[in-house]
């Protein structure tokens, strides 16, 4: 293979296991950063960097032209898009590749396909996978939606199809409720998004979200089984794990096997995850939709499976084949992953930048602390408040929930208010250490504990009973 | 000459309006009361209102719309 020369169009955590990963398979890293980034980790571990723009993203790691020049006049053959960002554009994807490089992730045609709702329902059903009950194509009126809502019955959650994370999303619980806010729905996805199509689709209640990890090289599709992330708070997730405690064997065969149905009837390449509701009650699992990127808890995957998915994910999308056959890849113990937020629990999860002036972190076996930290390191306020994850792995749950709030006991970080406290207390609930839990539990659960986690607690760690 | 100025109470991104497609909260000349809105700041994707703390006349805008600022800098020139 020729030298390969990556230019990393993304930062954070994310930017820095890209490097890592990438300098493994001995290829020249280029990070390309803001003018607010030029003293990030990324940068420093980068062999080379490039400035891209201002501060805002909108100028910078969201300018594809930016990005575009950054690639020619730094000689860069590939560009590794990340999470976020440009990462799942894709008139971006099918830029570089008509700059005659590598973009380490699916084709513009497969993220157009999956990211568009409907168009991904259809391909899912296609392919046999099951899908949350709902509209075949968009609706607009309410003469064409009253007879998907005889299928589906309520509460029903009414959706833009042109919308996206979250906007223009309504939840009906009866008739009257319908009959009214769909054509308010209509009219607002059409003053928002220039397009007033509507997609319909009942709301699983209580139910799990699981996501299965995927890697194809255009032909050939492996599953590295499931990851669940039901913790989550404004449908941002919070904790991570791999495999789901919800899951038995057979239904998780059922589950791996659909989500390899479906990425290989699109040709899929690089790395992907099929997400799903759960129903733990009737054991029915449903797509909802595809992530054509490597994503922000992918370590979990990692810890239980021993493979690395950032460096097969530039194989692939580099033009080599599968190096894994499906029976090669092994489900081992348990992993959590948490995510490290420069929030405050305490205060309704105000995040606030700033300069760590302490950091300490946990070692031992089965600990991986994956950040854009340092010691001295001043948090931009311009981007997510994500400031690193931590990862554990351990021979079983129980044994990774104990390894887990050691290693929350062991990690400082100074200077900045973090979401610390609320994983050390998620680690004792008896709940989670039993894994009773669903997509809105963790929103309950704060309500009656968010005073509790008081920044005080997040001096000394109790480790909880195993 | 201004006697005040409004200064940003967090670092982050500063915005002249609610949303691209609306009208700025305020413009030069205007008449401002305590409390009222003069920008937006968003730090780490969440957003926060920048109030007057005195009562005036708005005088030039010291930022740009969508520029960055710093906690303490100062985002307009409050005159009154």
């Amino acid at each position: 293979m020729r030298e390969v020369r990556l230019l990393v169009a993304n930062r954070g955590e994310i930017a820095v296991r890209i490097i890592r990963a990438a300098k493994e398979l001995g290829f020249v890293t280029i990070q390309a950063h803001s003018r607010a980034d030029a003293d990030s980790l990324a940068v420093r571990l980068a062999d080379e960097a490039v400035d891209i723009g201002p501060p805002q993203a909108s100028k910078s790691y969201l300018k594809i032209e930016a990005l575009l020049e950054a690639a020619k006049s730094t000689g860069a053959t590939a560009v590794h898009p990340g999470y976020g960002f440009l990462a799942e554009n894709a008139d971006f994807a099918d830029a570089v590749e008509a700059a005659g490089l590598a973009f380490i992730g699916p084709t513009g045609d497969a993220i157009r396909l999956m990211g568009d709702k409907v168009a991904a329902r259809q391909a899912a059903a296609a392919a046999g996978v099951p899908t949350v009950p709902g509209s075949e194509g968009h609706v607009r009126t309410l003469h064409e939606a009253r007879p998907v809502v005889a299928r589906t019955g309520f509460p029903l959650m009414i959706k833009a199809a042109a919308g996206g994370g979250g906007r223009g999303i309504r939840i009906v619980r009866d008739e009257a409720e319908f009959e009214r806010l769909l054509p308010q729905a209509s009219a607002e996805a059409k003053a928002a998004f220039g397009d007033g199509g509507l997609y319909l689709e009942k709301v699983v209640e209580r139910a799990r979200h699981v996501e299965v990890q995927i890697l194809g090289d255009g032909q050939h599709v492996v599953h590295l089984f499931e990851r669940e992330c039901s913790l989550q708070r404004r449908r941002q997730k919070v904790w991570e794990e791999a495999p789901s405690a919800g899951l038995s064997a057979a239904v998780r065969r059922k589950l791996c096997a659909s989500a390899v149905a479906l990425a290989r009837a699109v040709n899929y390449r690089g790395a992907g995850t099929l997400e799903y509701l759960y129903d733990d009650q009737s054991h029915d699992f449903y797509f909802i939709e595809m992530n054509t990127r490597i994503q922000v808890e992918h370590p979990v995957t990692e810890m239980v499976t021993g493979i690395d998915l950032v460096r097969e994910q530039l194989r692939v999308c580099l033009g080599q084949k599968l190096r894994h056959t499906q029976d090669q890849i092994r489900l081992h113990g348990h992993a959590i992953e948490v995510r490290l937020n420069a929030e405050d629990p305490a205060r309704d999860f105000a995040p606030g930048p700033g300069t760590i002036d302490r950091l300490s972190l946990p070692g031992g076996p089965g600990v991986r602390f994956d950040s854009l930290l340092y010691a001295g390191y001043t948090v931009p306020p311009f981007y997510d408040s994500l400031l690193g994850k931590l990862i554990v792995w351990d021979e079983d749950r129980s044994h990774a929930l104990a390894r887990l709030a050691r290693a929350l006991g062991e990690l400082e970080i100074g200077g900045v208010a973090t979401t610390r406290a609320l994983h050390l207390a998620l680690a004792a609930d008896p709940d989670v250490r039993a894994a009773r839990y669903h997509t809105t539990w963790l929103e309950r659960w704060l309500e009656e504990n968010a005073a509790r986690l008081a920044p005080a607690t997040d001096r000394t760690g109790e480790v909880p009973t195993a | 000459m201004a006697s005040k100025q409004i200064l940003s109470p967090l670092p982050g991104t500063f915005y002249r309006r609610p949303a691209p497609d609306q009208p700025p909260f305020k413009s030069e000349g205007d008449t401002v009361e305590v409390g009222d809105v003069v920008g937006l700041v968003e730090v780490m994707k969440s957003f926060h209102e920048v109030k007057a703390d005195a009562a005036g006349t708005l005088g030039a805008f010291l930022i740009d719309d969508e520029d960055a600022v710093m906690a303490g800098q100062a985002i307009a020139d409050l005159e009154g």
